[in-house]
């Protein structure tokens, strides 16, 4: 449950809107795009890697070590809790099941 | 890939590990966090690790510390026809006395899975005639999106969303195990991502009060091999320091911005955990105005005692007492597809990983199915 997922913000909603109480991103999971809340980085912005936990960007990461993070989730977690998340993982790769 | 300043291979690390652990002597080292059990397990690492180091798996898996006087409460909600409940997926198969979640909504209850606290606030707001109660579990690293999650809910003026609060801190539940004693842990592993929000200078108190090493860690495998390496180093020298091998994430200081929306929340409180009871100061309630958002308070349900099902040791399993083969009912009546208890249910619960991964390596295989 307290696993978080890097992506890269591609879109920001409510920057700038008086009406907007909490920005929004756009982020992309390789692929996948699921919506979080910058509430606890409020210095993320369009194309930051942010870790994202439960719809809510956690912190801000350098790309280098986002694309790292990817490669040992889909090994470390697998493709199905990744799926559970709602985050394709790529093709599942020696899951055997 | 990158040689160089701190970018080893994991071969280099589990070099480093075999060293350290030669120098530390026999160590129990404790991974408080259930993902860090399931990526040790998952990444094979636990079948390479020396003999003399024994890993420990602790209390942090949200679903599998969660008390059953919580399922049960949850379960009265679940069952009146004004609520609906918002839960994290795992929640829904914990079984209470009067069933499990996903039991009571096969039989009509109105119970949605969601990914984010959000979820549940967008939930009350489409349905304005209902309570929408979400179930608040989880370590430092959800209790933030919940806090943001009442007052999303507060700003909107949606009365109808509430919390069945759990949230727990994982600090006080690290000293309670030491202070019990029962459990000998030589140094932590800890977690990752509850680390982001908190930050490593949060375990100043476990290495300072009670002399043991505490180096946070990401969850691949070069980073667990770091982080074990750092623990047997300081044993080795009888040291017991804090240290961040996780420094991509992981500050200092934590998340100021997430630890400002939990005070803002939240209070520190006394919290009820599965088999270990009532620890101090370990878990949150809801702060001044926002108590209006419990949904204890708005149904009058109690929490009830704490309680095992028969037979049922994952009390024991949570705090490092037992490993999963020695439950009697492990591999046999209690399975993934019918768990009796929460460790086994919870895809991070210590005997789901058991379960999984040490039958998926022929290891032990036979004894698992021994009754």
């Amino acid at each position: 449950m307290c696993l978080a997922v890097p992506g890269r913000i591609v879109a920001v909603s409510g920057a700038g809107d008086e009406a907007a109480v909490e920005r929004l991103a756009t982020v992309d999971f390789q692929g996948s795009r699921v919506e979080a809340s910058l509430v606890m980085t409020p210095a993320a912005d369009v194309g930051d890697w942010v870790l994202v936990h439960a719809g809510f960007a956690l912190t801000v990461l350098d790309e280098a070590d986002a694309l790292e993070t990817w490669d040992y989730l889909r090994q470390a977690v697998g493709a199905e809790t990744l799926a559970e998340m709602g985050l394709a993982a790529g093709p599942a790769e020696g899951g055997g099941t | 890939m990158m040689a160089g300043a701190g970018r080893r291979s994991a071969a280099e690390l589990l070099a480093e590990v075999r060293a350290a652990a030669e120098a530390a002597g026999p160590a129990a080292i404790m991974e408080v966090c259930g993902t860090h059990t399931v990526a040790l397990f998952r990444s094979g690492l636990r079948s390479v690790l020396p003999a003399e180091l024994r890993l420990i798996s602790g209390p942090g898996c949200p679903v599998c510390v969660t008390s059953q006087g919580y399922i049960d409460a949850a379960c009265e909600l679940a069952a009146r026809r004004d609520v609906t409940i918002c839960t994290y997926g795992d929640m829904v198969r914990v079984p209470g006395r009067r069933g499990s979640l996903e039991r009571l909504r096969a039989e009509g209850a109105d119970v949605l899975v969601v990914y984010s606290a959000r979820d549940a606030v967008r939930a009350a707001g489409e349905r304005p005639g209902r309570s929408v109660v979400f179930l608040a579990v989880g370590f430092e690293t959800t209790a933030p999106a919940t806090a943001a999650a009442v007052l999303a809910a507060d700003r909107a003026g949606l009365g109808n969303f509430l919390v069945l609060p759990a949230h727990k801190r994982v600090v006080p539940a690290m000293e309670a195990l030491l202070a019990g004693g029962g459990c000998a842990i030589d140094g932590f592993l800890c977690p990752g991502h509850v680390s982001v929000v908190i930050g490593a200078g949060a375990y100043e108190p476990i290495a300072r009060r009670h002399g043991r090493p505490c180096v946070v860690a990401g969850f691949e495998p070069a980073g667990m091999l770091a982080g074990i390496a750092a623990i047997l180093r300081q044993l080795a020298a009888r040291e017991a320091r804090v240290e961040n091998a996780y420094g991509v994430a992981v500050r200092q200081e934590g998340n100021a911005a997430a630890l400002r929306l939990i005070d803002e929340v939240f209070a520190p409180a006394p919290a009820d955990w599965r088999a270990i009871g009532t620890i101090p100061a370990s878990g949150m309630e809801l702060r001044g105005r926002y108590a209006a958002y419990d949904a204890r308070r708005r149904f009058g349900v109690e929490l009830g005692g704490n309680y095992e099902p028969p037979g049922c040791r994952c009390g024991q399993v949570i705090q490092g007492l037992l490993d999963p083969p020695e439950c009697a009912l492990f591999g046999g009546a209690c399975t993934p597809t019918a768990p009796v208890g929460p460790c086994m249910v919870s895809s991070e619960g210590t005997c789901a990983a058991w379960y999984k991964y040490r039958r998926a390596a022929g290891r032990g295989g036979g004894q698992a199915r021994s009754d």
